[in-house]
C-alpha cells in the first residue's frame, strides 16, 4: 500500500544475522577471557579448571541435543497419533476474533 | 477478626460474588480480590489460628497455620493471581473465573492447612476445580484432556488418602509436620507418592504436558502456577532431607529439557519447562538443608513470576494468531514487539541470566549442593541450568518471534495483557537486582551473595556457550509437525486397549454362552419335547407291531399316525391313561428301589 510505513525487518536481513553471529562468538570469547581476571572458589576440584563452565555449557548442551534427537527417533509420532485432531478447523472461544480488544 | 479467616475463604466467597457481577465490574473485582487477599496474607500473624474440634479420638483441625514457609507461598499465590486476572481482563464469561478462584483458594487452603485432613480436602478440591478450568476452553480436546487429568489426580489423591489413613491408624497424629526419613514406612511413602503425582514426577508427569496446553489462554496461565508449586510446598514441609527426592528432582530437570527440545507446540514447551524447573525444587527438598529449603522457596517464588510471564506471552500470541505450533509461527517480532520484549525478559529470567530473578533464586539451590558436596546432583543441576537456556530461554522466543517469517501479521496484544506482562517483567528484574526483599521472607535466613565476579563469569560462560550450541545445532533443532510419546501413552493407548481386551474377552464369552444356551440349547430342548414322546413310543411299539405280524407298510403307516398324534398331543383317552399308569409304575419302582 502506498504511504504505509516500511515494516521493521532488521532481524531478517543477512547483514544483521552476520552481526549477531559475530556478537555471539565475541561474547563467548569475552566470558572466557574474563575468567583470567577473577578469583575462583572451586568446590569439587574439577570445577576449578580454566574454562570449565564454558566446556560444561558446550559439551552438556551438545550432549542433550543429541540425546533429545535420539529420544525423538523413539518417541516422535504423527500429530494425529491419538486421533484427537478432529476439530483443527474449529476456533476455540478464547481466540481473538478480530473484534475484541 | 479478619486475621482468623483463612485466605482461601476470601477467594471462595469471591467465587460466589463473581457469579453475581457482570461486565467490567466483574473483571475489576477479579483483580482487586486477589490483591486484597495478598494484603490479608501480609496481615496474618505467625502461629496457629482457631482450631476446630474433629472426631473425638483425633487432634483438632487447624485450617490456618501461619509461618514463614506458608506465608511466602501465600504471598506469591495471591500476587500471581491478581496479575493473571489483569491479563484475563478480556474474558467475557464467568465460568472459568469462578473455577479459577476456587482452584487458587484451594491451593491457599493447602498452604495454610496445619493438619492432614484439611490438607486432603483442599487437595481434592484443587483437582476438581482445576479440571473445570481446563474444561472451560470448551473444545472436545480440552474436555478429553481434562478427563485424563482428573483421573490421574484422583489416583494421586487416593494414594494420599491411603497414606494418611495408614499413618493415623498406626498411632500417628493428623498434624502436618515433617516426616522423619529414618522412620519411613508404607503410610508416609504413600503420602509422599500422592504429593509427587502433583509435582509431575517421572511416570506421573504426563498430566501436566497433556492437559495444561489444552486449557484456554488464561486457563493455562493460571494452572501453570499452582498445582505443582503447592506440591513443592508439601514436600518442603513434609519431606525435607528425603534423599530419593534428589534423584527424582534431577531426573525431572533433565526429562523436562529433553522433551521440551522435541516439542513443537509452544505451550507444551513451557509445560515441559515447568517439569524441569520443579525438578530443581524437588531436588532441593531432597537436600533438605535450611539453605536448600530457602533456595527452593525463593526459586518457587521467582519461577511462578517468570513462568506466568512466559505463559502470558505465549497466550498473547495464541490469542492473536490462534496458532501455537512452532511450525506455524515465526517472525512475530515485527508486529508484536512488546510481547516479544516481555516474553524475552521472562526467558532470560528462567535461564538465570544475571540481573534477573532466576540468577538470584535458582542459584541458591545449586550453591546448597556445593555446600553439601553433592557432586552428581550439582553437575546435573548445572547441566539442567544450561539446558533451560536452550529450550525456554532461546528456543521458545526464537521459533515464535524470529525464525522464518510465515506471513503472520497479528496485532500487538491488548493493553491489559501488556500491563500484566509489564508488571511481571518489572518483578523479574527487580528481584534480580534487589533480591534482599525476597530473602527476608524466606523460611530460613540465607547468607548468599549472588553477585560475585566469579559467579557472574561462570554463569555467563555457561549461558553463552549454551546459546552458541543452540545456533550451531539449529538445523538439528528444526521443528517437525509431530508429538512425542510420554507416559500418558500408557493410559491413552492402554486404556482403549484394556477396553478392547475386556470387550473381546468378556463380551466374547457372553456371546458364546448366549448362543449356546439361548439359541442352541433351547431350540434343542423344544425339538426334544416335541418329538421325543413319538420317538420313544415308536421304539417301544415297532417291535410289538412286528411281533403281532403287521406288514412293513402298515408299520410305517401306524408310525406316521403316532408321530402326528404325539406332536398334537392327541392320543385316545385309553392310551393316555395307560401311559399315565406306566409312568406312575415307573415312579413307584424307582421310589422303592
Amino acid at each position: 500500500m502506498a504511504g504505509q510505513k516500511k515494516e521493521f525487518d532488521w532481524f531478517d536481513r543477512p547483514s544483521s544475522r552476520r552481526l549477531l553471529w559475530r556478537l555471539l562468538w565475541g561474547a563467548c570469547v569475552l566470558t572466557v577471557v574474563a575468567e583470567l581476571f577473577v578469583h575462583r572458589h572451586p568446590h569439587f576440584g574439577i570445577d576449578g579448571f580454566f574454562g570449565f563452565y564454558a566446556m560444561l555449557g558446550f559439551i552438556g548442551c551438545t550432549a542433550m541435543i543429541l540425546l533429545a534427537k535420539g529420544l525423538g527417533k523413539l518417541v516422535k509420532r504423527d500429530e494425529n497419533y491419538y486421533n484427537d485432531h478432529t476439530e483443527d478447523d474449529v476456533i476455540p472461544e478464547d481466540i481473538d476474533d478480530g473484534h475484541a480488544d | 477478626m479478619l486475621t482468623d479467616i483463612p485466605p482461601s475463604l476470601l477467594l471462595f466467597a469471591g467465587a460466589l460474588i463473581t457469579m453475581l457481577l457482570r461486565g467490567r465490574a466483574r473483571n475489576v473485582f477479579l483483580v482487586v480480590l486477589p490483591a486484597f487477599t495478598f494484603w490479608h496474607v501480609s496481615q496474618l500473624s505467625f502461629g496457629e489460628g482457631t482450631s476446630i474440634a474433629f472426631l473425638p479420638t483425633f487432634d483438632a483441625l487447624e485450617p490456618l497455620r501461619v509461618d514463614k514457609l506458608s506465608k511466602a507461598f501465600g504471598y506469591i499465590f495471591t500476587l500471581n493471581a491478581a496479575v493473571a486476572f489483569l491479563f484475563a481482563f478480556y474474558v467475557k464469561k464467568a465460568f472459568q473465573h469462578v473455577w479459577a478462584l476456587i482452584y487458587i483458594g484451594a491451593a491457599l487452603g493447602v498452604i495454610f492447612a496445619g493438619d492432614l485432613i484439611t490438607l486432603y480436602v483442599y487437595w481434592e478440591l484443587m483437582a476438581i476445580s482445576s479440571a473445570f478450568v481446563i474444561i472451560a476452553r470448551n473444545t472436545l480436546r480440552a474436555k478429553q484432556a481434562a478427563f485424563r487429568y482428573v483421573m490421574v489426580h484422583i489416583f494421586g489423591g487416593l494414594l494420599l488418602l491411603a497414606g494418611i489413613v495408614m499413618t493415623v491408624s498406626s498411632g500417628g497424629s493428623i498434624a502436618f509436620d515433617s516426616f522423619d526419613y529414618a522412620d519411613a514406612n508404607l503410610g508416609t511413602c504413600l503420602i509422599l507418592a500422592g504429593f509427587l503425582v502433583n509435582t509431575a514426577a517421572p511416570l506421573f508427569s504426563a498430566w501436566l504436558s497433556d492437559a495444561y496446553p489444552e486449557a484456554s489462554v488464561t486457563g493455562g496461565l493460571i494452572l501453570s502456577a499452582y498445582t505443582t508449586k503447592t506440591a513443592v510446598y508439601t514436600l518442603l514441609r513434609g519431606f525435607p532431607g528425603w534423599e530419593p527426592l534428589m534423584v527424582i528432582g534431577c531426573v525431572m530437570a533433565v526429562f523436562g529439557i529433553l522433551y521440551a527440545l522435541l516439542e513443537n507446540d509452544m505451550r507444551r514447551i513451557l509445560a515441559y519447562s515447568i517439569i524441569n524447573q520443579v525438578g530443581f525444587m524437588v531436588c532441593a527438598a531432597g537436600i533438605g538443608t535450611p539453605m536448600a529449603i530457602s533456595g527452593a522457596v525463593a526459586h518457587a517464588f521467582c519461577h511462578i513470576i517468570y513462568k506466568s510471564l512466559l505463559w502470558m506471552s505465549a497466550g498473547a500470541v495464541l490469542y492473536r494468531t490462534g496458532k501455537s505450533r512452532c511450525t506455524e509461527l515465526g517472525g512475530l517480532y515485527k508486529t508484536m514487539p512488546w510481547t516479544l520484549l516481555f516474553g524475552g525478559i521472562g526467558a532470560l529470567a528462567i535461564s538465570a541470566v544475571p540481573l534477573t530473578s532466576g540468577f538470584t533464586s535458582k542459584t541458591i539451590i545449586i550453591a546448597a549442593t556445593e555446600h553439601q558436596h553433592l557432586f552428581w546432583t550439582w553437575l546435573v543441576l548445572e547441566l539442567a541450568s544450561a539446558g533451560v537456556f536452550l529450550h525456554a530461554g532461546i528456543k521458545f522466543p526464537y521459533f515464535v518471534f524470529f525464525n522464518r517469517d510465515r506471513g503472520l501479521r497479528p496485532k500487538e496484544a491488548p493493553k491489559t495483557m501488556l500491563w500484566a506482562m509489564g508488571i511481571l517483567s518489572f518483578l523479574c528484574i527487580w528481584l534480580g537486582v534487589q533480591p534482599q526483599m525476597l530473602y527476608d521472607i524466606l523460611p530460613y535466613a540465607v547468607d548468599y551473595k549472588a553477585y560475585t565476579a566469579s559467579h557472574l563469569v561462570t554463569q555467563m560462560q555457561l549461558l553463552m556457550f549454551s546459546a552458541l550450541v543452540f545456533f550451531l545445532f539449529l538445523p538439528m533443532l528444526k521443528r517437525t509437525a509431530t508429538i512425542s510419546l510420554d507416559s500418558d501413552w500408557f493410559y491413552r493407548k492402554g486404556g482403549p486397549l484394556f477396553y478392547r481386551a475386556m470387550d473381546k474377552s468378556l463380551n466374547g464369552i457372553n456371546a458364546k454362552v448366549a448362543d449356546l444356551i439361548a439359541v442352541r440349547y433351547t431350540a434343542w430342548l423344544g425339538k426334544f419335547f416335541r418329538n421325543a414322546p413319538a420317538e420313544i413310543l415308536g421304539v417301544l411299539l415297532v417291535p410289538y407291531w412286528t411281533a403281532i405280524g403287521l406288514k412293513a407298510d402298515d408299520i410305517a403307516d401306524r408310525k406316521e399316525k403316532l408321530v402326528l398324534r404325539a406332536k398334537r398331543g392327541a392320543f385316545p383317552v385309553g392310551i393316555t391313561a395307560c401311559l399315565a399308569v406306566m409312568m406312575l409304575a415307573i415312579v413307584y419302582l424307582v421310589a422303592i428301589a
